[in-house]
Parts: structure tokens; C-alpha cells; sequence
């Protein structure tokens, strides 16, 4: 995309090319499609509330009367009878790594217009989330079942459930409304609707495999986020 | 467009007008205007009543919406605040009212005014009808999200008005919702009222998420040929800065939001710290009321900027129009704008010095409040330099302009007091405040909507609002807001506390009742005049004279559409392609005394215009 040209005007590199572009008429993001550049605001603007989030733990995490539960023993799962810490977080953030990379193998071939590849790529993609969801709820049910609850829990402060239970739970839904997306998407891929032009069921506009780019961008999001939840909530 | 325009993007260079070839100095190329980055805009266009009027992807019908419903909840605000008034200055005519309804009237006054009236009026309002017809572009860039947008806003005021009916009434907190008393029995409307006020708050950031993108991007990647940043009327500056604002202060509202729904809903424990309760232990424990208080406030202060800025671009151009006289200083102006922006994000916590911080907490925020006197302050002097020697016209629109300016000086200047610690903290809680924010972010930005108002009715109906009515609106609003903020500094000083229902037997109490019963007999009558606005715009829509096209003599592309007012696509066939900023007025030289943006530089090749 670097070596796009436009009309009468010189994209030239570095900072320079940035106040040139600034300077211009029409658009500051030379060549970037509305989409991409209203997804990365959104983007933007969502870290804003994973931050509040997160900040709110960790001064949460840092003014409570009780101790803060030992994280390594309330996530581990026995493995015969040897309890591994981590274990089951540990698949489920490389399964979600995983699957950026097969979205960022879709969004490859979806410019290369290689329909079939990109389709099932997506469809993968939509598999990893679905998965990682599927083994946060066996995780949200194992604690549950351990006692674990929003309002308190038997291992230490009460924050701990809030804070586990909201953080997951908000991260939780990201990925899956990524998941709906993916499958919907992978559909308008295998049913060609890029080629036909045909108009968007809602939006009645016209699409391109520039969407499946913003679609990563937004799943390498949540993915991204899941590793500072990972960081702030599993490690520490 | 692709249905009724052509895809034809080769526009030719030079201007459409034909040159006058007596003019020696005309160089071909000085007319040159980069081709089209963008293919033309794809549309939908309505098919039925519903598509064209209410779900409508149009964004100026979307403007009107968002600007009625908003007037809407103001007039609801309105009410609320006569009856504040009432039992505050004649509390034996309101019998009816006790101390629980006075606080959910408070609450709901203050959370419908800043959010759902002067938020969404001015960005969902003025921000959807002006952005696209100001920078050049045939709608927002994404007009099914925008109308999305609009309808989440409704949702969420519905929520917010259903609030009034439910069993316990709406929240009586405080609109700051501090907790833990919000959500705990004793406070009005702590069961389902404080649920709803959450709700609506949830939806309406979801709501606003969506217009906001629309919004930054039309600005960002959808100008027309020849539309640099700095050719932008200050109207779309300061519309954009404010979304920025919105779009990184509004998480913090919506995680407040949803984690105090948690523990109301979830009894879990964020804000709530230990708590005996007639000597009994509440379930709540180990929480932080003042993480609340951060959260908000970091939401809070921007958002006084949110409304704020909005305010100062349009009356930036308001100004520059009606003086016939370029804006002073437009640089100064944009970057004071993106200053003034940026450096909201660093003063949350001067609402907070009575909260029990670090001292060096509050020495550190001070200085940032200050600071930020600098770059308003400049907007000021600008202002009024642009009116210095300008060709003023004192109609309606330019009346409310120097409104403006007087009490925006005079709400700004009790904000230097409240800015510094060792004043703010005697005065915190007492009236000295209501005066402080309600000249500033209350009346000054009103001044600037009802100007607006009438200056962009004839664009909006294609008719004149009267004159006269507007002056007698102005006048009394102008006055009558002084007759009710000015005394209330007074009061602050003597210590009358604010959100007390009754002044009960106080050493103030002789001095301030007399003065609370003015206070309130001038909120009567400003309230009411607000009126003569709605019939004048009434009245007019029947008829009212017919506005010739540009009747303000104005530069900027909204007076330049193809139809007034204008149609889906706004500038039918061809998009106008920009040649200089929206401020060449009384340009020596020239034939007229304004030069519109769209006028090529070979047509005004012996005039002194700059070259901007």
C-alpha cells in the first residue's frame, strides 16, 4: 500500500510526509480507506476504556483491607494430581494468538482476491475465537463452582471476583462480537459478494476486501488487549 | 450519487468562471486545484417516508433530530429548574415539592442540561447539519452508523424520561453520582432511578461513539477539492477538537458507569468502601469512593470542553460575519482550540480539592487550570479584535455574540477564583459555583446556540426569523441571566450551600431571601422568554419572509448548495472546489465585501486578498 500514487501530489516519507499530508487538501491519511481510519479512532478509543478498566483494577487491586487472592493457585488446573498454573490461560492465549495470525493471512489473501483461501482463513479465525470463548466459560464455571463470585469469593478480597468477572467478562464480549462478525463475514466471502458487488444488507453499500483488513485490525485489538489482561491479571 | 451523477472525476483545473482577460497578471496555473483523491460518495437514497424522515441516513435530517430531541430534554431541564426555583425562593407557593423531589430535580436538571441537551445539541446538532456542508462533502461518511447514532440517543433519552416514572422516582444524587451514597436506601430514587440514569448514560456514550467517528472522519478524509485543514471554518475546528475530547473522555464515563451498575445490580464493591448503617455492617466493603470521583471527573472536566469549544468556533465565524472582518488571528484561534483540547485532559482534579488528596495533587492541577486560562484568554482577545474597526451589524445573531463574550469573561474570570486551591475550598459547595459554571457553561453556550440559531434558521427552513422578536428574546435573556447569576456570586461569599432545599435557620438566612425570591422571579421570566424563540420559529415557519440564498453574505460552503435548503447530496452535480479560507471579508479591492471560498484566485487577481 506504500506504493500507491495520487493525482498531484507527492507522498513524500517521514516526518515531512506526515506535515505534507497534514497540510493537504481533501484527506490527511493519504489513500487510508474511511473504514480502516474510523476503525483505528474506534480502536483508539476503546483502549480508553480497557485503560479505565485496568487502572481501576490495579488501584482496586492496590487499596483493599484483604489480601489479593494467589493467582497461580486459583488458575491452575490438576493434571493428574500436579497442579499446573497457568495451564488452561496459557492455551487459551495461544489459541487467540493463533488466530491473528490466520486473520492476518485472510486479510493477505483477500487482497490477493484469492476468495476460497481468504474464506476459509476467516472461518478459522471465527474457530480460534469460538474456541477461546468456549474455554473462558469452562473457565468463568470452575470458579464459579469454586466459589468464586462477583460480590466475594473464599480465596482473598472481594475485588478479586469483581474485577475478574467484569475485566473477562467485557474482553469476553469483544471476542465474541468479533466471532459473529468473523462468520458473517467469512459468508460474504465464500458467497462472493466482493465480486458481485453486491450491497450490504443494512448499509446498502457497496463492499471490499478492505473490510476483511478492518475486521483484523479489530480482532489483533482484542487480541492485543487480552495480552495486557493476561500481563496485569494472570502475572502479577 | 452514482444513481443520478455521473462518475466522471476529471473536473478541469481551472475555474468554471470565465476569466476576464483584461487582468495582466493572471498566471494559468494560479487557479490549480489537485484533481479528486476520493471516487464520488456512494448514497442511499430514501424510498418511503420512514427512510426520508425518520430513519433517514441524510445528516442534516439526522441534525434536526438530534437538535430537537435535545431542545426537548432542555425544555424538560427548564421546568425542572423553574421548580428549584419555586421552592428555593418561594417555599410556602411549593407545598408540593419535598426535599426528595428537590434533589432528584437537581440532579436531573444538571445530567439533562450538560449531557443530553448541551452535548448532543451542539455535536449531534450543529456538528451533523454543518460538518459535511462546511468541509464539502455530500454527507457523513458513514450515514447508516450516523442514523444509528441518533436513534441510540433517543433510546437513551427515553430511558433517561422513563426514570421520572418508575416506582422511587428518578436518582436524586447529585448529578455527579458520587457514591457510595447514589446507590445506597436513603437517597432518592437509589432503586431503579440511579439503574436508568446508568442505562441512558451507557447508551448514550454508545450512541455518541458512533456520531463521533462519523464526525472525525468526514473531517479527516472527506473534504473537498482544495479544503486544507486550515481553510476550515473554525465552527468545524472546534466541533472536531470536541469529538476528539468526547471520544477519549467518554470511556471513562461509561466504565464508571458500568462498574457502579455493578455494584448496585451485583453488590460488588468498587466504589463502596466499609459502611455501618444504623449500627448494622452493609454487605459493601474495600472499595473507593474516589476512584468514582477520577473516573468522572476525568470525563467530566473534557466534557465541560466538549460543550465549550463547539461554542467558541461557531461564534468565532458568528463574529467574523456579522463584523465583516476576518477572524483575528485564525492560526492563534485553530491552535488555541487544539491547546485548550488537550490540555482539559489535565485538570480533572481541581473538582476535587475537597476530596482528600496529596496536596502537591492539588498544587499540580492549579497550575494546569491556570494554565489553561492562557490559550481562552487569547480566544477572548481575538474576538473582540475581530470586532475592532470591523463593519458591525448589530442584528440578532451579533447580539448574542457579545452576549457571549460578556459572560463567558464573566464566568471565565470566577474560574481563575475557583482554580486555586486555597479560595476554591471555602467557596466549594456554595452558590459562588452554581454562579461560576452555569455563566460559563450554562449561559455563555446558549448565547452562542441561539445565535447560531438564527443565523443558519434561513439555511435550515429557507426563512427569515423576525428580528424584532429576537431582540426583545435576547435582551431579556441577556438580562434576565444576569439578574440570576450576579446575585449568586453574592451568595457564595455569604455561604449559602448549594442542593440544601431549605435555607433553615442560618445567620445568612436574612440577607439571602430576599435575594433568592429576585433570583427566582428573573429565572421565571428568562425561562418563559425562551418561548418568544419557539413562537418566533412557529410564527416564521407560516409566514415568515423567504430567505434569498446567502443571506448573511457568508464565505463558507453551507450558503453555497445547489438549493436552499439543500438537498441530499448538497451540492449537486459537482462538489465546489475551495480556493481560500472562509474569511475574506471587506477585502480592499474587491467588488463585494466578501469573497467566497469557492472564488478562484484569477478572479480576484487586483484585489489585496491574502493568500491563505
Amino acid at each position: 500500500m506504500s506504493e500507491q500514487k495520487i493525482d498531484g501530489f507527492e507522498l513524500k516519507p517521514g516526518f515531512k510526509g506526515m506535515a505534507s499530508d497534514t497540510g493537504s487538501d481533501q484527506t490527511m491519511f493519504k489513500g487510508v480507506h474511511w473504514g480502516k481510519a474510523m476503525m483505528w479512532i474506534f480502536l483508539l478509543s476503546d483502549t480508553f476504556v480497557f485503560s479505565c478498566f485496568l487502572i481501576s483494577y490495579m488501584k482496586g487491586r492496590g487499596s483493599t483491607i484483604v489480601d489479593w487472592p494467589n493467582t497461580s493457585e486459583v488458575f491452575s488446573l490438576h493434571v493428574g494430581d500436579v497442579p499446573v498454573p497457568l495451564l488452561l490461560i496459557a492455551i487459551m492465549t495461544f489459541v487467540l494468538i493463533t488466530s491473528s495470525g490466520t486473520m492476518a493471512l485472510a486479510v493477505k489473501y483477500g487482497y490477493e482476491k484469492n476468495r476460497k483461501m481468504c474464506g476459509w482463513l476467516i472461518l478459522a479465525t471465527a474457530v480460534g475465537g469460538l474456541t477461546f470463548v468456549g474455554m473462558q466459560v469452562f473457565e468463568w464455571s470452575k470458579l464459579i463452582h469454586e466459589g468464586v463470585r462477583p460480590w466475594g469469593n473464599p480465596f482473598g478480597a472481594a475485588q478479586f471476583g469483581s474485577f475478574f468477572f467484569m475485566i473477562t467478562g467485557f474482553h469476553g464480549f469483544h471476542v465474541s462480537i468479533g466471532v459473529i462478525f468473523l462468520f458473517i463475514y467469512t459468508y460474504k466471502v465464500f458467497a462472493g459478494h466482493y465480486e458481485s458487488k453486491k450491497r450490504g444488507w443494512f448499509t446498502k453499500m457497496k463492499g471490499d476486501y478492505v473490510e476483511i483488513e478492518i475486521l483484523g485490525l479489530y480482532w489483533h485489538f482484542v487480541d492485543l488487549v487480552w495480552v495486557f489482561i493476561f500481563a496485569f491479571f494472570y502475572l502479577w | 450519487m452514482s444513481d443520478e451523477y455521473d462518475n466522471n472525476k476529471s473536473y478541469q483545473a481551472q475555474s468554471s468562471e470565465v476569466l476576464d482577460g483584461s487582468a495582466g497578471s493572471v498566471n494559468p496555473d494560479m487557479d490549480y486545484v489537485r484533481p479528486a483523491e476520493i471516487p464520488e460518495q456512494d448514497l442511499y437514497h430514501a424510498h418511503s417516508f420512514i427512510e426520508k424522515w425518520i430513519f433517514c441516513q441524510d445528516a442534516k435530517v439526522i441534525g434536526v433530530q438530534y437538535f430537537l430531541t435535545a431542545v426537548f430534554t432542555g425544555i424538560v431541564g427548564l421546568i425542572l429548574s423553574w421548580l428549584m426555583r419555586l421552592q428555593l425562593g418561594f417555599p410556602e407557593l411549593a407545598g408540593f415539592m419535598t426535599a426528595e423531589h428537590y434533589y432528584q430535580f437537581v440532579t436531573m436538571h444538571g445530567m439533562i442540561m450538560v449531557v443530553y441537551f448541551l452535548t448532543a445539541l451542539f455535536l449531534g446538532g450543529f456538528g451533523n447539519y454543518l460538518i459535511p456542508l462546511m468541509v464539502g462533502a455530500r454527507d457523513m461518511v458513514f450515514p447508516y452508523v450516523n442514523m444509528l447514532s441518533f436513534w441510540m440517543f433517543f433510546v437513551a433519552v427515553a430511558v433517561l424520561m422513563a426514570s421520572f416514572f418508575v416506582p422511587g422516582g428518578p436518582t436524586g444524587a447529585g448529578w455527579t453520582l458520587y457514591p457510595p451514597q447514589t446507590i445506597l436506601e436513603g437517597t432518592p430514587g437509589s432503586g431503579m432511578g440511579i439503574l436508568l440514569m446508568l442505562i441512558s448514560l451507557s447508551l448514550f456514550v454508545i450512541g455518541f461513539t458512533m456520531g463521533g467517528l462519523n464526525y472525525m472522519i468526514t473531517i479527516l478524509q472527506a473534504r473537498t477539492r482544495g479544503m486544507t485543514l486550515m481553510r476550515m471554518p473554525l465552527t468545524v475546528w472546534g466541533i472536531f477538537t470536541a469529538t476528539v475530547l468526547a471520544m477519549l473522555a467518554f470511556p471513562a464515563l461509561l466504565v464508571s458507569a458500568i462498574m457502579m451498575t455493578l455494584d448496585k445490580v451485583l453488590q460488588t464493591s468498587f466504589f463502596m468502601p466499609t459502611i455501618l448503617k444504623a449500627g448494622e455492617v452493609l454487605e459493601y466493603g474495600g472499595g473507593s469512593p474516589i476512584l468514582f470521583q477520577h473516573l468522572f471527573w476525568f470525563f467530566g472536566h473534557p466534557e465541560v470542553y466538549i460543550v465549550a469549544l463547539p461554542a467558541f468556533g461557531i461564534v468565532s465565524d458568528l463574529i467574523s460575519v456579522h463584523a465583516r472582518k476576518n477572524i483575528f488571528g485564525y492560526r492563534m484561534m485553530v491552535w488555541a482550540i487544539v491547546g485548550i483540547g488537550a490540555l482539559s485532559f489535565f485538570v480533572w482534579a481541581h473538582h476535587m480539592y475537597v476530596s482528600g488528596m496529596n496536596p502537591w495533587f492539588g498544587f499540580f492541577f492549579a497550575t494546569t487550570t491556570l494554565i489553561i486560562a492562557v490559550p481562552t484568554a487569547m480566544k477572548v482577545y481575538n474576538w473582540i479584535l475581530t470586532l475592532w474597526r470591523g463593519n458591525i451589524r448589530i442584528n440578532t445573531v451579533m447580539l448574542w455574540c457579545l452576549g457571549f463574550i460578556v459572560t463567558f469573561v464573566n464566568g471565565g474570570i470566577t474560574g481563575i477564583f475557583l482554580g486555586n486551591v486555597s479560595v476554591d475550598v471555602p467557596l466549594s459547595d456554595t452558590y459562588f459555583v452554581i454562579a461560576h459554571f452555569h455563566m460559563v457553561m450554562g449561559i455563555a453556550p446558549l448565547m452562542v446556540i441561539m445565535g447560531a440559531v438564527y443565523h443558519w434558521f434561513p439555511l435550515v427552513a429557507g426563512k427569515m426569523l423576525h428580528e424584532g422578536l429576537g431582540k426583545w428574546h435576547f435582551w431579556i435573556t441577556f438580562l434576565g441571566a444576569y439578574s440570576i447569576y450576579f446575585p449568586m456570586h453574592y451568595l457564595g461569599f455569604i455561604g449559602v450551600p448549594r442542593r440544601y432545599f431549605e435555607m433553615y435557620d442560618s445567620p445568612y438566612m436574612t440577607s439571602a431571601v430576599g435575594m433568592n425570591e429576585f433570583i427566582s422571579i428573573a429565572a421565571f421570566i428568562v425561562g418563559a422568554a425562551q418561548f418568544i424563540l419557539v413562537f418566533n420559529i412557529i410564527k416564521t415557519l407560516k409566514t415568515g419572509k423567504k430567505a434569498e440564498q446567502n443571506p448573511w453574505k457568508a464565505n463558507s460552503l453551507e450558503w453555497y448548495t445547489s438549493t436552499v435548503p439543500p438537498e441530499h447530496g448538497n451540492f449537486g452535480e459537482r462538489l465546489p472546489v475551495v480556493h481560500r479560507w472562509p474569511y475574506d471579508f471587506s477585502v480592499p479591492g474587491a467588488k463585494d465585501d466578501f469573497i467566497p471560498q469557492t472564488t478562484a484566485p484569477s478572479e480576484v487577481v487586483n484585489t489585496e486578498v491574502e493568500k491563505t
